[in-house]
């Protein structure tokens, strides 16, 4: 069964958190994230990962009159926001929720954990049963 | 056989190894014990048959020619490796020098087709997660490609080679041997078998993921890998129920899916779709096992399956029949969803407050309470009762934890029929 892990962040001053980091920091963190990615692959688990560019060029989109984009945004004042998202394909849920406490503790400042928010959602392609 | 195309040749060089690749895999594994190592050599000694055998003809013995060639391979391997594996390496080039002298009769000498059961029961192993066993079973027994299987479970192609290679890896570390299992391990080997060419089945049936012609491949392999198992052992009436399970639901495929890919419940099927040759096989596969006195859960499914595809009309359909045969499947498993099954046929014999009322029972079942599918045999049952307004809740509960879109779609469809119809 699939999953999508959502990471999301709180803003920090201009759109990351990471803008105050040490370098020694950014790279314990970048460094986990690449560990994790890793042992998904190697676990035969990995689907697909990506991060996303920050907030601050988001844009919310919707089809105006004779369906031309109509764009919106950025939105300065977001609180928090969709860092980046993991697929990963499992054999039950609460392997997919281990998976997340993991990215969650991602180390921050100082290697303190950031216990980042996951959001976890099944991909919709369970197999039927039969009818 | 003196004018067959090039083509044709190649077709049948392809089928024939298609068939032989695991049973020289299980003979080579066998005396190697690196599932790994086995399954390379085996690899190189396919590719040298597909690079020979159009022009230079098929050997006398195929079998025993892929299996010289592997032993060979795996001889080469071990001598290049480094000079701790002396000993291995040794032991590896005696047996391969054995069979360059042995005489042509390998099948007989080595077991013959034993080797693609102990396989299937290896790949099967207790000690793998399901989608190991799957992608393993489908690797090494199945022969299909790392980059098939990948795109048949739509993962990418390094994440299934890894898979894989991890299953291989659990099985060498599990340290069972390769052999057939003794009298005491049968039934439960057998059991996990069969139970991994059922997943496989039912993805390649039931999944509405990815593309359609590679999950409908999984069916037809999951098929054929059984009837493989039903000629190794034609006696069992598990493996014929299995079968006759597959082909009676794989009959009605072309009927279960609408113009658009939408989900049509068998109720609805236009039956004249339905395959009746693979019916007429599947029915002769189930009553002879039936009336060898044997019984069992694929012979049972497969004994409703053949009840159904036996009607012309959904309103034919033998209800009684099938609610008893579920009274039987119920004393031999307690599987929830069976149970579910029974509730349905209760309904349909006896009415659908009977049915609503085994299910209430059976929500307090930890293992399915709030299970989407409880609710979506309630809506039916409450529509089927005249309570639209129940019905709709319970459609609507269902839609929202199912994981399969054609499902939630139907389930969102049969809500929206029952609406109070709006200003025409």
């Amino acid at each position: 069964m699939k999953f999508m892990l959502m990471m999301h962040a709180p803003r920090g001053t201009g759109d990351y958190q990471i803008n105050n980091w040490t370098p020694d920091d950014f790279k314990a963190h970048i460094a986990f994230m690449q560990g994790l990615n890793r042992d998904l692959k190697s676990s035969g688990e990995f689907v697909g990962a990506e991060g996303l560019a920050p907030p601050g060029q988001a844009r919310v989109v919707r089809a105006g009159k004779d369906g031309t984009p109509v764009t919106d945004g950025p939105f300065p004042e977001t609180k928090e926001f969709l860092v980046g998202y993991w697929i990963v394909d499992v054999d039950r849920a609460e392997r997919a929720y281990e998976i997340a406490a993991r990215a969650s503790t991602a180390p921050g400042p100082g290697g303190k954990p950031l216990n980042l928010a996951i959001e976890v959602r099944q991909v919709m392609s369970a197999p039927l049963p039969d009818a | 056989m003196t004018s067959v195309g090039t083509g044709e040749r190649d077709d049948a060089v392809e089928q024939l190894l298609r068939e032989l690749a695991p049973r020289v895999l299980g003979a080579v594994a066998r005396r190697n014990h690196d599932f790994g190592a086995a399954e390379d050599a085996v690899q190189e000694a396919l590719i040298a048959a597909v690079a020979q055998w159009p022009a230079a003809g098929i050997p006398d013995n195929p079998r025993g020619w892929l299996y010289q060639v592997a032993m060979r391979r795996l001889a080469d391997h071990a001598r290049s490796e480094s000079a701790r594996r002396r000993r291995e390496e040794a032991v590896a080039a005696e047996r391969a020098a054995d069979w360059d002298t042995a005489s042509p009769g390998v099948d007989e000498a080595e077991g013959g087709e034993d080797d693609t059961l102990v396989l299937l029961f290896m790949c099967a192993h207790p000690a793998l997660t399901p989608p190991s066993a799957i992608a393993l079973t489908l690797r090494a027994v199945g022969g299909l490609t790392t980059a098939e299987i990948a795109s048949a479970f739509l993962v990418p192609e390094a994440t299934m080679a890894q898979r894989i290679s991890r299953a291989k890896q659990t099985i060498k570390a599990s340290g069972i041997p390769f052999r057939m299992p003794d009298d005491t391990e049968r039934a439960g080997w057998l059991r996990a078998v069969l139970h991994v060419l059922y997943l496989i089945f039912n993805e390649g049936y039931a999944s509405s993921a990815g593309d359609t012609v590679h999950r409908s491949d999984l069916s037809n392999e999951a098929i054929r890998l059984t009837r493989v198992m039903r000629g190794l052992l034609p006696d069992d009436g598990e493996v014929a129920g299995l079968l006759a399970l597959m082909l009676l639901t794989d009959a009605r495929r072309a009927a279960r899916t609408g113009a658009d890919g939408e989900l049509v419940p068998l109720d609805e099927q236009d039956r004249s779709l339905w395959d009746q040759q693979l019916i007429s096989e599947g029915v002769a596969l189930v009553s002879r096992a039936l009336s060898n006195g044997s019984i069992g859960l694929y012979q049972l499914q497969a004994a409703i399956a053949a009840i159904h595809d036996e009607a012309p009309r959904a309103e034919d359909t033998d209800w009684p029949q099938i609610l008893a045969f579920y009274g039987l499947l119920l004393r031999m498993t307690d599987n929830p969803m069976v149970a579910l099954s029974h509730a349905v046929a209760t309904a349909m014999v006896n009415g659908p407050e009977a049915g609503l009322a085994l299910i209430d029972e059976l929500a307090r079942d930890d293992r399915v309470a709030g299970h989407y599918r409880l609710d979506a045999v309630r809506g039916h049952l409450y529509a089927m009762a005249g309570d639209a307004r129940k019905a709709i809740e319970h459609f609507h509960a269902a839609a929202e934890r199912t994981a399969s879109i054609p499902e939630r779609d139907y389930l969102i469809t049969k809500a929206a029929r029952l609406s109070p119809s709006r200003d025409a």
